[in-house]
């Protein structure tokens, strides 16, 4: 392939409507194409989601590829990594944007190698520099950041939710729609998807509350979360967990917040007896107001926070759950 | 049928060294390793030595080959495995190798896998806790030709097939993938198997295979920092600009009111 040209971003769909990472992709993929000179594109992969072309269009689409496939209507990586490959041949892009989401951490490696390239994971910053998409990452945890260039075409990222913030809407937006015939070969698609199952969070999404409350290996066991939870409910957000708490057992799994859990990014973040370590801060450094409480002054949190007091949870907390219901009384 | 697996595991600097240690050569674009802290085995990886020997346990047979591809030193993660109850280990050590990235690192890795011949199962870790980067096992299963199961919390084979429980955000997804494939594993999977110090001891005794680029007939100019897709063009510590300011008082309980009234103050309650 030569001459490549256009930023494609994958759009991924939930429940018949553009997934939350979407309009973050095709931010990027503006900001992108705009330094480059070329056209911002979306591909949109799944069934009956042509409709939903115009409005990638007025998240800043310039032109839309649909490859609408009842075969494509769950994820699987073979039907979709064939799907894009197809599309991907058509629009011959000189760069390909996925979200570090459950399908982009399986889809984006996958059809980079398929497509004779590579891939830079978890982007936190996309630019151009001397015509050279310029990929910045976090890594060693997220103690440290690189920067990479890729040799190879497409060039190719996945960026992390909430790194990007959408475009406002603009309906009146125009743009091009092109269907992609797909043709995809049973026997290629290897792998059989039994069953999915949803673990309902009780109450408000990690990764939608304004407020978090989040407990470390401090808190010392299950009951300890208790008062997290009550500040958190006055509060009207979520609790959150350290991958050192999840995987003592005194939370289940989906709390856990960190490079390998979940990424959030609320107004506040309260961080109560966790340490700060690189691994849990990439999953919080995007919050807006960090707070800390912890027993040892020189806890790395306290790097992070605005505000903090050192302090033993048992004693500070229930104090501060009663002081936040007063002033909000 | 017993099956053939391959774990790949790799040594990286130790994530739990004082995150005070850490620092990096931004000239040689390297990570400085902290002194007296001694590597360790990436943490995924040893997770999937763990999801091998449990398909062994429950089948009651089955081989395990650990491959690494290092410097010499990470032979001590291979001996690692090995005390885990691994059968064989393959060390892939060349200055060649160094300073690639991850596809200079499946090519490695899938080279020595065809020359070991036939494998039903290639297990890794889900990424390197060193790069972070989640790339290779799906590059791994391209160049093999297999499909690929990530981010997995469950392994069981069954009827000639793995059936696999893959983490999503909110819940799980089963699949079931035919035999050969190859998956990657996460932490929800559960803590590995400590060795028993006769174990350990009875590993020290084992032999592990050591080959070079040559021995996979690889050119220098194909692999490490020849042959990368990927640049790496910089590499540094973030600057950490916020400042916190302490709240005290005469008691914990004090201070969390004047917390209180600060939060309200900045209008965050």
């Amino acid at each position: 392939m030569a001459n490549e040209n256009g930023v494609l971003i994958f759009a991924e769909t939930t429940d018949g409507a553009l997934a939350p990472i979407t309009p973050e992709l095709l931010a990027a993929a503006r900001r992108l194409a705009g330094s480059l000179g070329q056209p911002a594109c979306a591909a949109l992969v799944g069934s009956g989601v042509a409709s939903l072309a115009q409005e990638a269009i007025a998240f800043g689409a310039d032109k839309v590829f649909v490859a609408d496939d009842a075969q494509l209507a769950g994820y699987t990586t073979d039907a979709y990594v064939s799907a894009m490959e197809q599309v991907c041949r058509e629009a011959n892009p000189a760069a390909v944007i996925l979200g570090q989401t459950d399908i982009g951490r399986d889809l984006a490696p996958v059809l980079a190698f398929r497509l004779g390239t590579t891939v830079a994971m978890d982007c936190v910053e996309l630019d151009v520099q001397d015509g050279k998409v310029a990929m910045t990452r976090p890594c060693y945890g997220g103690a440290a950041r690189a920067v990479h260039t890729s040799n190879t075409m497409p060039q190719m990222a996945t960026v992390r939710p909430k790194s990007n913030d959408p475009l406002v809407k603009d309906a009146s937006r125009q743009g091009e729609v092109a269907t992609v015939s797909v043709s995809l070969d049973p026997s290629a698609l290897r792998t059989k998807l039994l069953q999915t199952k949803k673990v309902e969070a009780a109450g408000i999404r990690l990764e939608d509350a304004e407020v978090v409350v989040t407990g470390g290996r401090g808190i010392g066991g299950t009951e300890g979360f208790q008062v997290l939870e009550e500040l958190a409910s006055v509060l009207g957000g979520a609790v959150g967990a350290t991958r050192a708490a999840c995987d003592m057992g005194w939370r289940p799994v989906a709390d856990q917040i960190g490079l390998t859990g979940k990424v959030v990014g609320p107004t506040l973040y309260i961080a109560v007896a966790l340490s700060g370590a690189s691994q849990h801060m990439a999953g919080c450094t995007g919050s807006k107001n960090i707070i800390a409480v912890n027993k040892d002054p020189e806890a790395i949190i306290f790097n992070y926070a605005r505000l903090g007091i050192v302090g033993d949870y048992r004693q500070v907390m229930p104090a501060l759950l009663e002081a936040v219901k007063k002033i909000r009384a | 049928m017993p099956l053939n697996m391959i774990v790949c595991v790799k040594q990286v600097p130790d994530p739990e060294a004082p995150p005070s240690s850490f620092q990096v050569n931004e000239a040689d674009k390297k990570v400085v390793p902290a002194a007296g802290v001694q590597p360790v085995i990436s943490q995924f990886d040893a997770i999937a030595v763990e999801a091998a020997l449990r398909i062994r346990d429950a089948a009651g047979e089955g081989k395990i080959t650990l491959i690494s591809m290092g410097p010499a030193g990470a032979r001590d993660v291979i001996k690692h495995g090995l005390a885990m109850g691994a059968d064989e280990g393959v060390l892939l050590s060349d200055a060649a190798f160094e300073d690639g990235d991850s596809y200079t690192t499946a090519l490695v890795l899938t080279t020595a896998i065809k020359k070991l011949g036939d494998v039903d199962v290639v297990l890794c870790g889900r990424q390197a806790v060193d790069w972070d980067m989640g790339v290779t096992g799906s590059a791994m299963a391209e160049m093999l030709g297999l499909p690929a199961a990530t981010i997995a919390r469950q392994v069981e084979h069954k009827d000639g097939k793995l059936v696999v429980e893959r983490v999503l955000a909110d819940g799980y997804q089963t699949v079931e993938v035919p035999i050969p494939c190859l998956v990657t594993v996460s932490n929800e999977m559960g803590e590995p198997r400590y060795p028993k110090l006769q174990q350990i001891m009875a590993a020290a005794r084992k032999q592990v295979t050591v080959w070079a680029a040559s021995d996979l007939g690889l050119d220098a100019s194909q692999v490490g920092k020849k042959g990368v897709r990927l640049n790496l063009d910089r590499l540094f510590i973030p600057v950490q600009e916020s400042k916190c300011e302490f709240v005290e008082g005469e008691t914990p309980e004090e201070a969390a009111t004047a917390l209180a009234q600060k939060l309200r103050e900045a209008k965050l309650i």
